[in-house]
């Protein structure tokens, strides 16, 4: 077959990229640290996604946990949940591997939430790309007023970032507030799903936006008791997950009824998915 | 003028000429049905076909294609197919299909795998000169078409009208430069073959206009209609295989023996199979036969029409109505079902 190589046009081909760090998180999640070979940022912004090639084996879509705030390299949660995410364990500092992206829309850090409280909602992995808000805030504090991080996993030893975490919780003006599933010997904080967290939460409806992100039986009941608080559609953000395959809104494995996670999310306003049948 | 008249004989020539210089892809007998595949000489190409078992799409997006080699040493290239060729003998309604995906392919992000293939064929359609059992392009607007191809060739009485409508089509058409041009009269046949097709080719009596589909499919959302049919669905996925307009696709990784090299592929994929919208740990957003049924509708009658200008991405050549094993893929009937409701 005759072929000529445009390398440059082809929105499917991966730029390198090498591990600076590998490091377990838990039994199912490892930490990278990468940076592009090129020398380029990656230039996401919160909330958006690349995709990541293992040589031979394939490509996943992987959410950012870094934020831009973060110059020099970025960094990814990985849960080793396929043939990728199980290839991409492997890797170790100095390895390679490729990026596309990123993709997809953001957490509306210099839009919607600028100069609002905020309250983020994350069950177990949805930490990771909600990490890079959470970050992106604490770098740019003074552009937001209250923060509150509520935390639900199904068992303490699948929490994310606890070091990090703890970082959080001791600053000014941030809230932070954790509950498992189902508690171990040692687990002395809340036991019950997220929606526990919720209850005597206070919140100023007309000045605060709240970023849901987690499992998908989350969302429902999250979004209730952001409602009951007086929230409304328009300022709850929610990210949605879906297999993005291609990222540029070609393949169809994203779609949520018309919408292509991939380019109109995976960061919807709550108000804009709120009646789409597929979504939530 | 570059609308000829040609007999038999003269086409007949003209295209084993062209088999000789350029790539030639055209429509064949297979067995007792009809392909397009390369065309070694005239003789054996099938102007009268009723309908090809799978669309030309198989020549922009193949069913398998390299988008890149990798190895170890230097990451990713790019493979892109870079050949000129012309494709001989497309109905209408694949044409339209043709343009609706260069559209899909081409708007916001550039597929320059596709597109590089299209933009290497030549274009020659043929108005249908035999109508096949399930074709309900006539209801759909895409019994004739008037533009967006190189050559149309139509057949009237003995003769052929050969349309040259673009540069690469005209150069085509060099060798044709004795044949006398065709005069008024001719051209005025040829609208009328358009409208005798137009009433051809409704095997099927759709009683709503394509335009009245995204409403109908917005509106039929909750329509026990899904779950009746899909109740018999094998989710084979043979619909949207020979579906002119569906392109879904996957992409792997096929590694060499050294282990470290290899190609990324693309192949086809389909919104109707059980595993398509499933992520990692195994959770399917669409895990009923009756959604995904339902989504092949709305994305055909009301999602991607909004992204590329309205048009309904049914073309109406009735090939799902033949594939479906279990008898539940006609639009047609889907739609009239769902407009009983109104």
């Amino acid at each position: 077959m005759e072929t000529t190589i445009k390398s440059q046009d082809d929105i499917y081909r991966p730029h390198l990229a090498t591990v600076l760090k590998s490091e377990p998180m838990t039994a199912m999640e490892r930490f990278f640290e990468l940076k592009l070979d090129s020398g380029r940022e990656l230039g996401n912004k919160p909330g958006q996604f690349v995709e990541v090639s293992v040589l031979g084996i394939g490509e996943a879509p992987i959410s950012v946990s870094s934020s831009p705030t973060q110059k020099g390299s970025f960094q990814l949660v990985v849960r080793n949940a396929g043939n990728v995410t199980r290839a991409i364990h492997n890797l170790k500092p100095g390895d390679k591997l490729g990026i596309r992206g990123p993709f997809g829309t953001n957490f509306p850090v210099e839009g919607t939430m600028k100069g609002k409280d905020i309250i983020f909602v994350c069950g177990g992995l949805g930490l990771a790309p909600v990490r890079s808000a959470i970050n992106y805030v604490m770098d740019n504090r003074k552009n937001y007023g209250n923060v509150t991080i509520l935390y639900g996993c199904r068992n303490p030893v699948e929490r994310l970032f606890i070091n990090e975490v703890k970082n959080w919780a001791s600053k000014d003006r941030v809230t932070y507030t954790e509950t498992v599933d189902r508690g171990d010997e040692n687990w002395k904080g809340n036991v019950g799903v997220i929606t526990t967290l919720m209850t005597d939460m206070s919140v100023d409806p007309g000045k605060t936006v709240a970023i849901v992100c987690g499992p998908p039986v989350m969302y429902k009941f999250a979004i209730m008791s952001l409602y009951k608080t007086g929230m409304t559609a328009d300022n709850i953000y929610v990210s949605l997950e879906r297999h993005m395959k291609c990222g540029v809104g070609k393949c169809g494995h994203c779609q949520i009824n018309g919408l292509y996670a991939c380019q109109e999310g995976p960061v919807f306003k709550y108000a804009d998915v709120a009646e789409v049948k597929e979504a939530i | 003028m570059s609308i000829k008249r040609v007999d038999l004989a003269t086409l007949t020539t003209w295209i084993d000429g062209l088999t000789k210089k350029e790539r030639v892809i055209g429509v064949q007998a297979k067995g007792d049905r009809f392909a397009f595949g390369p065309l070694a000489r005239a003789a054996d190409l099938r102007l009268d076909y009723d309908v090809t078992i799978l669309p030309p799409k198989t020549f922009f997006q193949p069913p398998k294609e390299t988008l890149m080699s990798f190895n170890k040493t230097s990451g990713y290239q790019s493979v892109v197919e870079d050949k000129p060729f012309v494709l001989f003998g497309v109905h209408p309604y694949d044409m339209a299909a043709i343009l609706q995906m260069d559209e899909i392919f081409s708007q916001g992000t550039y597929d320059v795998h596709y597109m590089t293939r299209r933009k290497n064929a030549t274009i020659v359609v043929v108005d249908v000169y035999r109508v096949s059992p399930n074709v309900f392009a006539g209801s759909m607007g895409t019994s004739h078409i008037e533009d967006g191809y190189d050559i149309l060739i139509t057949k009237i009485g003995d003769d052929y009208l050969v349309d040259g409508k673009t540069m690469s089509g005209k150069s085509l058409m060099l060798g044709l430069v004795a044949a006398p041009d065709a005069s008024e009269s001719w051209i005025e046949q040829r609208k009328m073959v358009w409208e005798y097709n137009k009433q051809r080719l409704r095997k099927h009596d759709l009683k709503v206009p394509p335009s009245k589909w995204p409403k109908l499919l917005e509106e039929g959302y909750d329509n026990p209609i899904w779950e009746e049919r899909a109740n018999l669905c094998y989710s084979c996925g043979s619909c949207v295989l020979v579906c002119p307009t569906c392109y879904c696709f996957d992409v792997r990784d096929e590694t060499n023996w050294d282990l470290s090299s290899g190609e990324r592929i693309r192949v086809w994929d389909g919104c109707m199979l059980t595993d398509f919208a499933t992520v990692a740990g195994n959770h399917n957003f669409r895990k009923d036969k009756s959604a995904r049924f339902r989504h092949r509708y709305l994305r055909k009658g009301k999602y991607v029409p909004t992204k590329i200008g309205g048009q309904i991405a049914c073309v109406g050549c009735g090939r799902c109505v033949t594939a479906c094993t279990a008898n539940i893929a006609n639009p047609v009937e889907v739609m009239n079902r769902l407009a009983e409701g109104e």
